[in-house]
């Protein structure tokens, strides 16, 4: 046992938010947000050295533990703090965006009478992250895995007066749940096939017996395969990935604030942390590894399909989140796991900036969060709107790729999101063309959208009725249509005379998180693509994750074109229809296929219709059938009521006559004796 | 401090609340009849006499070497006919004791309320904790068959007379269902005797281990343990007597019936079926396993659908013993520690949550969980403290849930994969209806005008509470600390069940 900063780092937040949480109503909600935020910045200023030790310095990895969190006969698990390129990265990340919406939630927050409560659960949220990502082991990872969950449950249900909260904190937890029984059997069967669950040892033991067999019977598999599309599946659920996707939409009840730590920035993020920490399982598994790629890749299209169809401005970005795990998926399953790391690392800063520009929006419009009744809100709020701006061309990742001797130059997007195109089209990997086109499609709808969100946004005149009704649908019971009729009266009375939005500027504890986040937006990229991806890639990873250095150089310009085409293209569509001719949006709104992007898939309908309402009449069924008709009937009931009949007809013998007791009694008492010694009871032994 | 160690402190533990017992009889008999603050004395003697009886636990805990092998503390003083009055403990029921002894005095604090029959209330709760003890430090098998059976009683009355609406009809179930299998157990225990010719039951694994009772006895024998065992425990089929005796029962008893009286199952299948019938064990196994299974998920499915509180709660703790009995029955060192962990876990998580609906029962009288919600605008305090044990309940790791689930599945996944992938949609289902049950009760709203004056947590419950979240944070947070100490037990069992299992 010993203590570090790097202990430090990941035990402070826990210590803040217990600090928070136990003692809100003694010290106030001030110097909780105090004492949370500033753990949180002791832990970002002790990360930061410790991330440009890897990428400028050459630190080595290395690992602190604390004690035994179990060990029975070699299923043992370590509290430990495991320091190296991966876990590093992750540090920034955390620490970085969780300080920053730390700040930001000073003023968003102002207002809410449980502000020490928000304060402690992102603080425990912070803890549950980093221990998560210093994990040596698949049950420390495990642990905050789970950990991270709660947090989110809790975040998401924070204001928990509002059903609808409450509903989609309890559908995240349990769609996370479903991805978990895959991760926790995969778990076990790492224990049993490997005979432990470190990281070192599982990927050596996998590395030292590529071709181990598990199964029962005729159901033959390798283990290694199993082991990675089982941990996959754990990874599906936290990082929304198709099929377990649906509880990161509704997860938007939460507070902007947390949406933009948790469901964007971090907390989703893990899944694919997770794949490429595993990287050396998955790299020995072409089926999973392939199974990884389809579901990224379809998780990347499907939901920017879904996102240009959406109204409510923070569903938009939540599914641009989705869509682009997806592309981080697909990057680790055709083994550019450096370019998923990569984009996981610029997400985080233009992701959290879209979402904490997002809440400066819904807060300078008085929490209005459907961009039907947002336009004109530029002039009043200009420097939010700049700050999207550059999230916007992060996102989309704009840039001009490199042309004869000159490199390329973009945003943070363009060196991540170009560079999982690249891979997977040079991949020979299962379905990595498939990935490809994927890809390349999704950047297009990506730049519609998010061009759409701009401008619905920000430019036009403004449509809302502010404060006239507030009885309109929130997107999710809303309809299909972008211009929906119970707001067309009144917004001329409430825009101001040049159209703009009767918004205002938000406070400048919002604004200088933005501003910095918009620096790591522009800046990110450029600055460390040559150490996670370019030139300097093999002394920064060290080995942690599987490297493919030997594409450079095949690739045709095409495909190198081929992003820049498709973004320009979807700018474009977006300028046609959402500032030069609205009345086209509006008659593409009315069309069925709308409905169905709108109605996502109708996945929801779906799920309900199979795992809800199933399940309540599987309980019915066992509850009032199984146990109240056949076990109770059967049973105790059943015997109470025979003896009941037994005894109505017994009594009838009960004539009151000795001598009728007497005969019973002989006849017994023979009986008896001639059992007895037919039996042999009394014999010697 | 060598002549401490030689006091008899097992039977001191044990007999110390019937002590206690007998001076509030004497008291009574004296007082000749009922005088003013009697009612407030009892209570606060009986408090004393179980927190004594915790501190003397916690004595025999020091005095018991958790490294040294075999039973300890052991007192043999022959008695009637032959058996013996013979105590001793090993690492498991040393743990179980102090799982009974712990909760003991939480439940008199959470009897309080109770207003029928002070007296003869706490009179039969001092006795059940005697009869509990004496289940775990019994080393004679008709020693352990009186304390085993006698611990029906007490519970018996206690429902009957203390219980709700329904009392009657649930009392007679558990009654029944429990007598039923223990008759059953008492055709074993007196077969095995005459088998072995012995009743004690460190010589009896010894016989097991060296001799070995004939295979095909076995099979009959392990089939009458199982079935005082299951129902006890409760395993799916024999499991409704379990949510009417509970939603029934006062607070204090359903924390003791969940807490303590089920364990005995998972108990009497660590001492007994394990160690004494290994191969019988073995080729019931796959049965176990599917019973397991059957469990969480149906119980879990049924618990969704529950509209009283208690009655959820009851049902999630058959789920719960079904990862006991996966864990336990893999025979694997895993398993079984897990199947301990889960059993000490589920005994804090589970005594907690009826605490927790005791707590709003006692304001509002009614477990109807559509009678309430938006519980946290009035009790935040209560609602923090009911979201702890709710993930508790869930498995979540970091409370003492997790270890047990996870070092079962673990276990078991090593005989059988199939049944554990399973047995591991429990985790969703926990989730299921444990938040749901939350939700509904705890957040939104105040919608009933009922709600309108309910008071958060007082100051005895929150006493009552901070020992049962201590415990279930340690547990979770460092549950080597308990595995560690149960691992003597474990080993052993799984020795003898693995050398009986390959002849």
């Amino acid at each position: 046992m010993q203590f570090s900063p790097e202990v430090l780092i990941v035990l402070g937040p826990l210590f803040a938010a217990a600090f928070a949480g136990l003692l809100q109503r003694y010290i106030g909600d001030r110097i909780a947000q105090i004492i949370t935020t500033a753990s949180i910045g002791v832990s970002l200023a002790l990360s930061w050295p410790i991330f440009l030790n890897f990428v400028w310095g050459d630190a080595h990895p290395y690992l602190i533990e604390l004690f035994k969190f179990i060990d029975v006969g070699g299923f043992t698990s370590t509290w430990s703090v495991r320091i190296d390129s991966l876990s590093a990265t992750m540090l920034v990340v955390v620490t970085t965006v969780s300080f920053l919406v730390h700040v930001y939630s000073w003023g968003y927050m102002a207002e809410d009478p449980h502000r020490a409560r928000f304060f402690s659960y992102l603080s425990f949220f912070t803890f549950a992250m980093l221990a998560l990502v210093t994990a040596n082991d698949l049950l420390q990872l495990f642990f905050g895995w789970e950990g991270v969950g709660v947090a989110s449950y809790l975040l998401i249900g924070f204001w928990y007066q509002k059903r609808s909260a409450n509903d989609a904190a309890i559908k995240a937890f349990i769609t996370n749940r479903v991805g978990d029984f895959g991760f926790a059997l995969g778990i076990m069967l790492a224990f049993f096939c490997y005979h432990s669950i470190r990281y070192e040892d599982v990927f050596s033991a996998a590395a030292a017996h590529p071709n181990l067999m598990f199964g029962i019977g005729a159901f033959q598999v390798r283990a290694v395969e199993a082991v990675s599309f089982l941990l996959f599946i754990g990874a599906m659920g936290k990082s929304a990935q198709f099929f377990l996707h649906v509880w990161l939409p509704d997860a938007m009840e939460g507070p902007t604030p947390v949406s933009a730590l948790i469901h964007a920035a971090t907390m989703v993020t893990a899944g694919v942390f997770m794949v490429c920490r595993c990287g050396e399982l998955f790299q020995l598994a072409p089926m999973a590894a392939g199974f990884v790629t389809v579901i990224g890749a379809t998780t990347a299209l499907f939901a920017a399909t879904v996102g240009v169809a959406q109204n409510d401005i923070k569903r938009v970005v939540a599914y641009s989140t989705c869509s682009q795990l997806g592309y981080m998926f697909f990057a680790a399953g055709v083994g550019a796991y450096n370019a998923a790391m990569f984009h996981l690392f610029t997400h985080a800063f233009f992701k959290a900036l879209l979402f904490l520009g997002a809440g400066s929006v819904i807060h300078g419009l008085h929490h209005e969060q459907d961009m039907r009744n947002m336009g004109g809100v530029r002039k009043p709020m200009p420097i939010t709107w700049a700050m999207m701006i550059i999230g916007t061309l992060a996102l989309i990742g704009f840039g001009i790729p490199a042309i004869g001797p000159f490199p390329g130059l973009g945003l943070a997007g363009f060196y991540s999101k170009d560079a999982i195109i690249e891979s997977a089209f040079l991949s020979n990997g299962t379905g990595a063309q498939f990935a490809f086109w994927c890809g390349v499609s999704a950047a297009f709808l990506t730049s519609f959208y998010s061009w759409r969100l701009a401008f619905m946004t920000f430019e036009g005149a403004y449509r809302g009725s502010h404060g006239a009704d507030h009885a309109h649908g929130h997107g999710k019971e809303g309809t299909a249509e972008p211009d929906a009729h119970s707001h067309g009266h009144g917004y001329e009375a409430h825009a101001k005379a040049d159209g703009s939005a009767p918004a205002h500027e938000s406070p400048w504890v919002m604004l200088v998180p933005l501003v910095v986040l918009a620096a790591g937006a522009v800046f990110a990229g450029i600055i460390f693509a040559p150490y996670f991806l370019g030139v300097h890639a093999e002394a920064f990873w060290r080995g942690v994750v599987p490297l493919h250095g030997e594409h450079e150089g095949a690739l045709p310009t095409w495909v190198t074109w081929a992003p820049l085409t498709v973004t320009v293209a979807g700018f474009l569509l977006a300028v046609i229809f959402y500032l030069w001719n609205t009345g086209a949006a509006k008659a593409l709104a009315k069309g069925p296929l709308w409905a169905f992007l709108y109605n996502k898939w109708y996945f929801d309908e779906i799920y309900d219709f199979i795992f809800v309402k199933g399940a309540r009449a599987i309980g019915d069924l066992f509850w009032k059938v199984g146990d109240q008709k056949i076990i109770d009937g059967l049973g105790p009931d059943g015997v109470a009521a025979s003896s009941r009949f037994f005894s109505r007809n017994l009594r009838k013998l009960q004539t009151g006559f000795v001598y009728h007791y007497s005969f019973l009694m002989l006849i017994a008492a023979v009986a008896f004796g001639a059992y007895a010694i037919w039996a042999g009871i009394g014999a010697p032994r | 401090m060598s002549d401490l160690m030689h006091l008899p402190w097992l039977t001191i533990v044990t007999f110390l609340p019937t002590a206690g017992a007998l001076l509030i009889l004497l008291a009574r008999v004296l007082a000749r009849g009922v005088e003013p603050g009697y009612d407030a004395a009892v209570r606060v003697l009986t408090l004393i006499f179980t927190i004594a009886t915790f501190l003397v636990s916690l004595v025999a805990f020091a005095a018991f070497d958790s490294n040294a092998p075999g039973f300890q503390l052991v007192e043999n003083v022959a008695w009637a006919f032959g058996f013996g009055y013979h105590l001793g403990v090993d690492s498991l029921s040393m743990t179980l004791i102090l799982l009974t002894t712990f909760l003991t005095p939480l439940c008199i604090l959470a009897s309080w309320s109770i207003q029928k029959q002070v007296a003869s209330y706490m009179i039969l709760f001092l006795i059940l904790e005697t009869l509990m003890i004496g289940v775990f430090c019994a080393m004679d098998l008709v020693l352990f068959y009186l304390f085993f059976e006698g611990g029906l009683i007490p519970m018996f009355i206690l429902i009957g007379v203390w219980g709700g609406q329904r009392r009657v009809y649930a009392a007679f179930k558990f009654f029944l269902y429990t007598l039923l299998g223990s008759i059953l157990m008492l055709v074993a225990i007196v077969a095995m005797i005459n088998i072995a010719h012995t009743s004690s039951i460190p010589d009896l694994i010894a016989y097991a281990q060296h001799v070995g009772f004939d295979p095909n006895v076995q099979i009959w024998l392990w089939l009458a343990f199982f079935a005082s065992f299951a129902v006890k425990l409760p395993m799916w089929p024999v499991h409704t007597w379990l949510p009417d005796a509970h939603v029934e029962a006062p607070t204090a008893a359903s924390v003791v019936l969940a807490a303590i009286l089920l364990k005995m199952g998972g108990y009497g299948f660590l001492r007994f079926s394990l160690p004494m019938f290994p191969s019988a064990s073995h080729f019931f196994t796959p049965m176990v396993f599917a019973l397991s299974v059957i469990a969480i998920i149906w119980a879990s499915l049924v618990a969704f659908r529950q509209a009283d509180m208690k009655k959820l709660i009851a049902y999630s703790s058959v789920a719960h013993m079904g990862f006991v009995t996966l864990g336990i029955f893999s025979g694997t060192l895993q398993g079984i520690q897990g199947g301990i962990y889960q059993m000490l876990s589920h005994g804090i998580i589970s005594g907690a949550l009826f605490l927790c609906v005791g707590v709003v029962y006692d304001r509002m009288h009614t477990r109807e969980i559509a009678f309430y919600g938006g519980l946290v605008n009035r009790m935040p305090v209560y609602a923090a403290v009911f979201m702890l044990f709710t993930m508790g309940n869930v498995g979540l790791p970091g409370t003492s849930g997790f270890p047990g689930e996870i070092l079962s599945l673990v276990g078991a996944f090593q005989v059988n994969a199939w049944f554990v992938v399973a047995a591991t949609t429990g985790v969703i289902f926990s989730a299921v209806y444990a938040l749901t049950l939350y939700r509904k009760v705890a957040l939104g709203n105040i919608e009933n005008p009922k709600l309108g004056g309910i008071l958060d947590l007082d100051g005895r419950e929150w006493v009552t509470f901070v020992p049962l979240i201590v415990a279930t944070l340690i547990m979770g947070l460092a549950p080597s600390i308990v595995l560690h100490f149960t691992e003597g037990a474990a080993q052993s069992i799984a020795t003898a069940y693995a050398g009986g299992v390959t002849p």
